[in-house]
């Protein structure tokens, strides 16, 4: 191919370059001027931006930037501006009793706020979103309590938790493995699971339920109450309602803890979150529906 | 004279495979070397075996070295089927968790098989299989260093495709994003992509041409760059040489640096640089129009190549990297805002004096598209990159998002193009099989993608709203899994667009098998019924 082959392309009247490679020819069209100009302010635009931010490497740093900006002072001074917008309503927590909380309204509320916030990243993690909990973890909207229900109760199983293996004050209780520990012969296991699911309004037609009674009283009314309604201070679950914790109601799932027993845990707060923030927590878990 | 010395390095890989396997560290590392052999061997004896009946005498009526681009054209079909159905799978375990596999299709292993498929399984073998088409084209020359060169280095990328891919489902992995592949694969690569390089540059020299055209300078940005990115991010200790694992040299924030200013130039030199020379030739091509521009394509080739290269930074923004790294990032991701439209317009106005053929060339209409999307997505890249937006945007589905604009909408729509472009060339056809299909193709992959990216738009900001998102007394309102919750119906909905363009994957993959075959199928041609223009044939 030789040079010089400039032509006109017939249809834009344009000059092609008179190269040709395969057939593909190229038309000598200047840059679109607009094209051009939003470059041209780009790069201005970017220069411009450069000396006013921090942006050029020297030894020991960087140029500074007319404007002075620092991401981290930036996220300094948020966060100390966030802390300085809510000092007041934490100083006031702190030095107010957490069942006291609840009588001024506004410091209520600011409480609930914040236990809710606080619920989300730390809670939901057993409880569920909702609080509503699954198999072995409770649900914090009804009004039946393993450990109390009222907001000073509440506290202090959010403060030192359920079984943790640090806190000294952690809630502690152990239900006897009756089955696995040969407590108790395997047909009383059945007639007391049998009258459990009876009364707690399941269905089950055994005539084992009169017998069942009898293993009850001895064997479990001590943590669980007379009539099966729970031991608050024991942490002994009310069993005389369809609310379940460690089972899911059934003969098999009963049979089964009674045998061998399951126990939930839950981390003591006080060392992880400000004692302002379990007070919140627990403020906001009481006011879901089942306070006391 | 026989030659034997494609068995030869064959049968040497296997002997050092059956070693490999025989001496591994670790476990991981005898099945990945089991895996080479139980490929290898056959292989071996394969072409042995042709070499000895004398079965690889066939010349192409070309001139040209066309038996790796045939093969390229098939394995690039193949492999995009590949790549879409592994994103419909993930998609699916995003909207139904059931669907997480474990452990070998968990989508912690999935999602990196299905980026690295797509980007180089099916992007990588589409620009090598059009690379060598274009280089022998516009430089009027054959692949240099003869057949076994061209050979080894398309086989040999395909064994790092293999071997990759394996990797990722045996959980064998570096944790860098796009470059997963450990030591051992990253070594044969780096062979491979010399050999590569050595290639392209030889037929270049070798041209019979004054200039070199415009897609060869792309082609060859793609081949250099990509060469020193993949070395420079790679550079790891192994653990032992004879075991999977290795220990980058970078730590901390450089590391992380290192990581995106590769992550990002994979984008700009792969994705971007790579297929604007694809552009480059079958644009005009199929529209049989001249280049819009010869100084627009300077000028903005060698902007992008100068830009793109520094807009890393933007990956990592409000992280430990140091303000100044962070606005050089969104300063020259703002420059780079024209360079890159400066493709799109060259592609765009190729076709002035030729409009009509968007109405009539189903293939000139995807092309368009393609340089459609690859507008929306380079401007929207820089858009991301500022730092007011970032802060909304980072981390969120809006990411995932702008990369599948680039990847289905721009990527993958040139390919497609290309493809139909090159089928009937390739096997001596009239024509396709049918162009009606294109056109289902082409609706199939439009309505796709554009419900994928608009989904996650809404997706991405949903989450970058909720995590922001303070009540009046200063507490966070959302919980992360609140989050999650609410993208349930966007993930079912992308779940659909990724399905829309997956069938419209498999339209192409029937329609180049039938074309290959040299069946047509018996359609109404493509114009309109009111028009008078000719058909595009």
């Amino acid at each position: 191919m030789s040079k010089n082959k400039q032509e006109i392309d017939e249809i834009t009247g344009t000059k092609t370059t008179g190269h040709e490679w395969d057939g593909i020819k190229e038309l000598d069209t200047p840059m679109p001027r607009w094209w051009l100009w939003i470059f041209y302010a780009c790069i201005v635009w970017a220069v411009g931006y450069m000396i006013a931010m921090p942006s050029w490497p020297l030894i020991t740093g960087s140029t500074k930037g007319l404007l002075g900006y620092a991401s981290r002072a930036d996220i300094v001074s948020d966060l100390q501006k966030a802390k300085d917008g809510q000092a007041v309503f934490i100083a006031k927590i702190d030095a107010t009793e957490v069942g006291d909380i609840v009588k001024d309204e506004e410091l209520a509320r600011f409480a609930r706020a914040g236990g809710s916030s606080a619920f989300k990243v730390n809670c939901v993690q057993c409880h569920g979103a909702g609080a509503s909990g699954s198999l072995g973890y409770p649900n914090l909207n009804d009004d039946e309590w393993v450990w109390g229900g009222s907001i000073d109760a509440i506290y202090t199983t959010i403060a030192h938790g359920a079984r943790d293996d640090i806190d000294e004050d952690t809630h502690i209780s152990e239900m006897s493995a009756f089955g696995a520990d040969e407590l108790l012969e395997k047909e009383e296991i059945t007639a007391v699971a049998n009258y459990v699911v009876s009364i707690s309004g399941g269905e089950t037609t055994s005539a084992l339920i009169a017998n069942g009674a009898e293993v009850f009283t001895d064997n479990c009314a001590a943590c669980h109450g007379d009539n099966a309604e729970g031991v608050a201070e024991l942490g002994g679950p009310a069993l005389n309602n369809a609310i379940w914790l460690m089972v899911d109601g059934s003969i098999e799932s009963i049979t089964a803890q009674i045998d061998k027993p399951k126990h939930g845990v839950m981390p003591a707060w006080s060392g992880i979150l400000s004692d302002a923030t379990v007070k919140q927590l627990a403020v906001y878990v009481h006011s879901l529906g089942g306070g006391e | 004279m026989k030659n034997y010395s494609g068995t030869i390095v064959l049968a040497l890989g296997t002997l050092l495979a059956v070693f490999a396997a025989a001496f591994a560290h670790d476990d991981l590392f005898r099945i990945h070397a089991i895996i080479l052999a139980v490929h290898l061997g056959p292989a071996t004896i394969y072409v042995a075996r042709k070499v000895a009946t004398g079965g690889f005498k066939e010349e192409d009526k070309s001139g040209y070295m066309d038996g790796p681009i045939r093969i390229g054209v098939i394995l690039t079909v193949f492999w995009g089927v590949i790549g879409f159905t592994q994103g419909v799978l993930i998609a699916t375990a995003l909207a139904w968790p059931e669907f997480n596999l474990e452990p070998w299709f968990n989508f912690g292993r999935m999602r990196p098989l299905h980026t690295s498929a797509v980007i180089f399984a099916f992007g990588g073998t589409a620009l090598m299989t059009t690379s060598f088409y274009v280089v022998q084209r516009t430089c009027q020359a054959r692949l240099w260093g003869g057949n076994g060169l061209a050979w080894f280095v398309f086989w040999g990328y395909q064994i790092f495709i293999l071997m990759a891919a394996t990797g990722y489902l045996l959980g064998i992995t570096q944790s860098r994003e796009y470059a997963e592949p450990e030591w051992y694969v990253d070594i044969w690569l780096t062979i491979v992509w010399v050999a590569y390089l050595v290639l392209f540059l030889g037929t270049l020299f070798k041209r019979k041409e004054p200039h070199i055209y415009v897609a060869n300078w792309f082609y060859l940005a793609f081949i250099v760059t990509i060469a020193m990115l993949h070395v420079v991010n790679n550079l790891a200790v192994p653990v032992s040489f004879l075991g999977v694992k290795s220990y980058s040299l970078f730590s901390g924030v450089q590391d992380a640096m290192t990581q995106w200013w590769y992550g990002h130039n994979a984008v700009g030199f792969f994705l971007t640089a790579g297929f604007l020379g694809m552009m480059y030739y079958f644009m005009p091509k199929q529209a049989e129009r001249p280049v819009f521009s010869y100084r627009l394509s300077i000028v903005h080739f060698w902007s992008l190549i100068f830009l793109y290269i520094w807009a890393g930074p933007h990956h990592l923004h409000y992280t430990a990297l140091p303000d100044w790294t962070q606005t050089l990032g969104m300063a020259f991701s703002i420059m780079l805002w024209m360079p890159s439209w400066g493709g799109m317009i060259n592609g765009l106005m190729t076709l002035s004096g030729a409009w009509d053929k968007i109405r009539t060339d189903p293939i000139i209409r995807m092309m368009v598209m393609a340089i459609a999307f690859y507008g929306m997505s380079t401007f929207e890249g820089p858009v991301m990159s500022i730092k007011a937006v970032n802060a909304l945007s980072h981390y969120t589905d809006w990411t995932i998002g702008h990369v599948h604009s680039g990847a289905l909408g721009w990527v993958g729509m040139i390919t497609f193009g290309a493809i139909y472009y090159l089928t009937p060339k390739l096997w001596g056809r009239k024509q396709l099989y049918s162009m009606r299909m294109v056109n289902w193709h082409f609706w199939f992959a439009t309505l796709g993608i554009v419900t994928y990216a608009a989904v996650l738009w809404v997706a991405g900001i949903t989450q970058g709203l909720m995590w922001k998102e303070y009540d009046p007394q200063g507490f966070l309102v959302y919980s992360f899994a609140e989050s999650v919750a609410a993208l349930k119906p966007y993930y079912i909905l992308r779940f659909i667009g990724g399905s829309l363009y997956l069938t419209g994957g498999l339209v192409m993959a029937w329609n180049v098998y039938k074309t290959i075959k040299g069946d047509v199928r018996d359609e109404k041609p493509m114009v309109a019924v009111t028009s008078n223009a000719q058909p595009a044939e």
